[in-house]
């Protein structure tokens, strides 16, 4: 990894993009500076996968940069790891948990070359990491929705990205993996990554990430969770109420059921 | 003791004749390339396109019959234009990808149909094009498909990975910076010319069933990539060298009976497997 200290990993300038003609978001400008975790929320809907999908060139952007290390993003895409929701993987196709997590060195094997045994020790040191190493044999469709998970987080690990985007990573596993995906996450970002987490709960956001972007098809608030973590910040963002509590020593966001 | 000679005389016999080992070689041959281009196809379900790339040739394949021209080149050239056109066509979106193949399939077939019609008098070789004949390969044809193959198995030995990638997961192929539209592309232009390749030795009409059944039986025997391949490549062979056995012996058409044979191993191994399922207790 190089140790040249850029000002920001991530800068997103004026980005509009959709899936046809109209925008689905727009006006999108932020930056992030390496070694953050960072969450975006937004409620379903807004944005977030597509803003995502739009960084990574997934869909074309209708206006904007996009920037990683300065340079344009869509040039340097082996350096942005990319976990998408819980979707369907191609449950049938004869591949191993090692196969897939393999995938994740191609970029750096390069074109025509065979993974040597670096890509191997990359492989066993994530699944191991994810806590797969004995499922490394398996087919890939023989695993559970969490172990999935797990597994293309490994493949992402495998990768060893700069920017990591990882969308809604702890939807549909339960709470001891959830802490465990956590902890890795912020073991990357203490090693300088830049770690992009779209996300539903509100409340693991308000302890855990260093800055909160908030999307409503356009950018309602960026800043630390101290900062954007207030109720009207949350009406714009979510369009209904919600109400911040204090439960001893943490905050707690809940939906307000009488609508103030 | 008698027994013995007799069967090995009955094995050994055919492949007196040049013209038999001949079409050994060029069955197999073939038979293997499709069974690793195959492996593609079962497991993105390109059988549909494979199909009419295969009908698409023929248009091709008779023009260049009519101006006295190279066939294989012929052939190649509609399958790679009809590749294009399918892509141009579902592009916008109102199109679907398989109703564009169902337009351009029979579009491009009935186009060397009406053309063949034009030809007043002798067409048995046009109807071997669409039939296979083996028994017909010669030792240039040998060389071509030695070659073209040789070029097939060495673009699937080179882009092993980002093949499997992209058939896995072309969105994560996509997001890593991989250039998934070319890689598309490569690889339907391996099943083109692969489809070129056996022309000759199955026909047009059935080549599908070797890109399909040997494929199909070796992933119903294995989990893992890399064995599919090989295990749909012997399988492949197996029903070559047994096709062409019942051909000589009974004396029917040489490349149905190898898709037949191929069809007969599917079905022993799916009906094997069930039975065995069946028999043992459920963990």
């Amino acid at each position: 990894m190089d140790k040249k200290p850029w000002k920001y990993c991530l800068e997103v300038r004026d980005l509009a993009a959709g899936y046809d003609d109209t925008p689905a978001i727009e006006g999108i400008t932020f930056a992030i500076p390496p070694g953050q975790m960072v969450g975006v929320i937004g409620p379903n809907g807004a944005g977030k996968s597509t803003l995502f999908k739009a960084i990574l060139g997934l869909i074309p952007r209708q206006r904007g940069e996009i920037l990683l290390h300065e340079a344009p993003a869509l040039s340097q895409r082996a350096l942005m790891g990319y976990l998408p929701q819980l979707e369907e993987i191609n449950r049938a196709f004869p591949v191993s948990v090692e196969d897939v997590v393999m995938m994740g060195r191609y970029p750096r094997v390069g074109w025509c070359r065979r993974p040597g045994p670096t890509d191997d020790e990359s492989v066993r040191q994530a699944l191991t990491r994810v806590d797969l190493l004995p499922h490394a044999q398996t087919q890939i469709g023989q695993l559970s929705g969490g172990q999935q998970q797990r597994a293309l987080l490994a493949r992402v690990l495998a990768q060893d990205p700069h920017l990591l985007l990882l969308d809604e990573p702890l939807s549909g596993v339960d709470a001891t993996t959830q802490h465990a995906i956590f902890a890795l996450l912020e073991e990357l970002r203490d090693n300088g990554k830049t770690v992009v987490v779209a996300t539903h709960d509100l409340n693991c956001v308000v302890e855990r990430f260093d800055l909160v972007l908030c999307i409503n098809r356009r950018v309602i608030a960026y800043g630390p969770p101290k900062e954007v973590f207030r109720e009207d910040i949350l009406d714009k963002t979510y369009g209904h109420h919600l109400m911040i509590v204090q439960v001893g020593d943490r905050r707690v966001v809940v939906a307000d059921e009488h609508g103030h | 003791m008698r027994g013995w000679f007799s069967m090995i005389e009955f094995l050994v016999a055919p492949f007196e004749f040049g013209f038999m080992q001949r079409a050994l070689l060029g069955g197999v041959l073939v038979g293997a390339i499709c069974a690793l281009v195959g492996t593609y196809v079962v497991l993105r379900g390109l059988a549909f396109v494979g199909d009419a790339l295969a009908h698409a040739a023929f248009p091709g394949v008779v023009i260049a019959y009519l101006l006295k021209g190279n066939i294989y080149l012929g052939a190649t050239i509609f399958a790679l234009a009809t590749a294009l056109a399918i892509g141009l066509v579902s592009r916008r979106g109102r199109v679907s990808y398989d109703t564009a193949i169902g337009i351009l399939f029979a579009g491009a077939f009935a186009l060397g149909v009406l053309l063949m019609s034009t030809i007043h008098g002798y067409t048995v070789d046009l109807f071997s094009f669409l039939f296979g004949n083996v028994l017909g390969i010669s030792q240039r044809d040998l060389l071509l498909v030695g070659l073209l193959g040789a070029m097939v198995v060495l673009t699937i030995i080179l882009f092993y990975k980002e093949l499997l990638l992209l058939s896995f997961d072309p969105t994560t192929a996509e997001a890593m910076g991989y250039p998934v539209q070319a890689l598309n592309h490569l690889l339907l232009g391996l099943i083109a010319l692969t489809i070129v390749i056996s022309i000759q030795a199955v026909g047009i009409i059935l080549v599908v069933a070797l890109l399909v059944t040997p494929s199909a039986t070796a992933y119903l025997l294995t989990e893992r990539f890399l064995r599919m391949m090989i295990l749909g490549v012997l399988l492949a062979a197996l029903a070559a060298v047994i096709g062409l056995y019942l051909s000589y012996y009974l004396n029917v058409a040489s490349g149905a009976a190898i898709v037949l044979v191929s069809t007969c191993l599917f079905f022993l191994v799916l009906a094997s497997l069930r039975l065995w399922k069946a028999r043992r207790p459920r963990a």
